[in-house]
């Protein structure tokens, strides 16, 4: 059986798309067959992220409306084996989503994947909720601020009381914190809220903490999961992310402030 | 959300009831409109069921449907009817309001003397009980996150944070054993003796029987620190525990 997990925050632009790919990518690279389906219908973003934009011919919707099988909708990846996208439509609204095709089409992809990924969109109107229904986890994107941290418990309510586990009084959605653009400067000038203040008010456990990046910015504007950048420190700190996520232990990383150089320090640091 | 978009749920609604004896509209209007100015805010908009299974005589349909008309202008929402199920009128199904079933409450037999005495026009039984028993507690032992709204007719004891944006509700006392962060109101029906008790008062705003304090003040007083809140002579105590 698949695992179905949602990657959601309450609010924009903290990075759902951005983690939803790299996490995928990342679960597929260790050989379990991964699909990362696009909620967000009308502002379709997975497919530019994941490089595959020219390549959508049909979508999530018209495969709910049944104008095209799975298998036409799939994308495959082709930088990382055992990867697809199933993308979102562009040109129609979330009401194109109904709960009987969501579920039709998770219980269709579960016959043949191992992990099912569904990028939220952001708010908790209908589409966050749809991408949320049937998960059975979920990772809440949280930037390091107040009101994307005030968001995302928001979120984390819904997922208690709006999800299909819930609603079925079945054991409830794990829930994993994802820190994206910390920037250990500023926290340590007071400008954003730590890990520890996160942590406190959110009160779920850690699932990584993603440090600011240029690699992330450039990665997707390559169309390349940032994951696949083992040279920077974005992509090692989703990896590790994965790592927990299948249940290895991990140490924290890129939490401190970056030391001075020997030259820097000898120049009066 | 669920597939029909939509859930069915049993619900107790307390309504009045308006039992018939002797029909004459215009004694019923008349002395009904007189209870109701009695205590306007307690009728306005309340449901009530019009019982017809203590009159002696029949009613036609036109008579009873004029009844239910002008106990509607009356501000009154009438949201069914009953009688007595062996005297069900020829024209039952014809009734714009639904039939509901009759009371299971048998009426005690009091001797025919005195029930000659008291019979008034109009009987307005309110079905509303006393309830002395105390309300149980309600325990929660998950987070309150924002948005979400927790109300307990006795105490409310939650064994876990309330974050900002959220709102715990009690008749009675509130407990929390984490962090309050977001909106606690306790004796919310009027109890000046309820308190608040909490781990670490964060709060955005507390209130004793709608006397309130909001977090600015609050942090003047005590700010992240275990604390209970309470109403001495009309005013509100944060005191730390």
């Amino acid at each position: 059986m698949a695992k179905i997990i949602v990657v959601t925050s309450g609010k924009g632009g903290v990075g759902k798309t951005t983690s939803s790919a790299a996490i995928g990518t990342g679960i597929a690279l260790k050989g379990h067959k991964t699909v990362i389906i696009d909620f967000d219908v009308g502002l379709r973003n997975l497919d530019l992220i994941m490089g595959c934009e020219r390549r959508v011919v049909y979508d999530f919707v018209n495969v709910i409306n049944k104008e095209a099988t799975l298998s036409q909708a799939l994308i495959k990846d082709k930088r990382t084996k055992d990867l697809f996208i199933l993308p979102a439509s562009q040109t129609r609204d979330k009401d194109a989503l109904t709960i009987e095709g969501v579920q039709w089409v998770l219980e269709e992809l579960a016959k043949e994947f191992d992990y099912i990924i569904c990028d939220s969109p952001a708010g908790i109107e209908k589409g966050a909720q749809m991408a949320l229904y049937f998960a059975d986890a979920a990772i809440v994107v949280t930037n390091p601020e107040v009101s994307s941290v005030r968001d995302s418990d928001r979120i984390l309510g819904i997922l208690q009381s709006k999800s299909k586990r819930a609603e079925e009084g079945k054991e409830p959605i794990e829930e994993y914190l994802l820190l994206t653009r910390y920037h250990p400067g500023r926290v340590a000038s007071g400008e954003m809220l730590s890990v520890s203040d996160v942590e406190d008010i959110l009160a779920i456990p850690l699932l990584g903490v993603i440090p600011e990046s240029e690699a992330v910015l450039k990665a997707s504007n390559q169309g390349t999961p940032v994951i696949l950048d083992s040279e920077s420190e974005a992509g090692l700190a989703y990896m590790d992310a994965v790592d927990r996520l299948m249940g290895e232990e991990r140490p924290l990383r890129f939490l401190e402030v970056q030391k001075k150089g020997f030259i820097k320090r000898l120049l009066g640091g | 959300m669920t597939d029909s978009g939509f859930r069915l749920k049993g619900s107790v609604v307390t309504t009045v009831l308006l039992e018939i004896q002797t029909f004459s509209i215009d004694d019923i209007v008349f002395h009904l409109k007189e209870k109701i100015n009695q205590v306007p805010h307690f009728f306005n908009q309340a449901p009530i069921i019009i019982d017809i299974s203590k009159m002696k005589r029949g009613i036609r349909l036109e008579e009873f449907e004029e009844l239910i008309q002008s106990v509607g202008a009356l501000g009154l929402g009438v949201i069914g009817w009953r009688c007595d199920p062996e005297a069900l009128p020829v024209w039952n199904a014809s009734v714009t309001v639904p039939l509901l079933p009759a009371s299971k409450a048998r009426p005690i037999n009091i001797s025919p003397a005195i029930k000659e005495e008291t019979s008034p026009d109009v009987v307005v039984k309110t079905v509303v009980e006393e309830r002395l028993v105390p309300q149980s507690s309600k325990v929660i032992t998950k987070p309150i996150r924002s948005g979400q709204q927790v109300y307990s007719e006795g105490d409310l004891i939650i064994l876990n944070q309330v974050s900002a944006g959220a709102e715990v509700l009690a008749d009675g006392n509130i407990h929390v054993y984490g962090a309050l962060r977001g909106r606690a109101l306790a004796g919310v029906k009027g109890d000046v003796e309820a308190r608040i008790f909490c781990k670490s008062m964060e709060a955005e705003l507390v209130s004793i029987a709608g006397s309130f304090m909001l977090s600015d003040a609050l942090q003047n007083i005590v700010w992240k620190d275990s604390a209970q809140v309470l109403l001495v002579d009309d005013s509100l105590e944060i005191v730390p525990l």
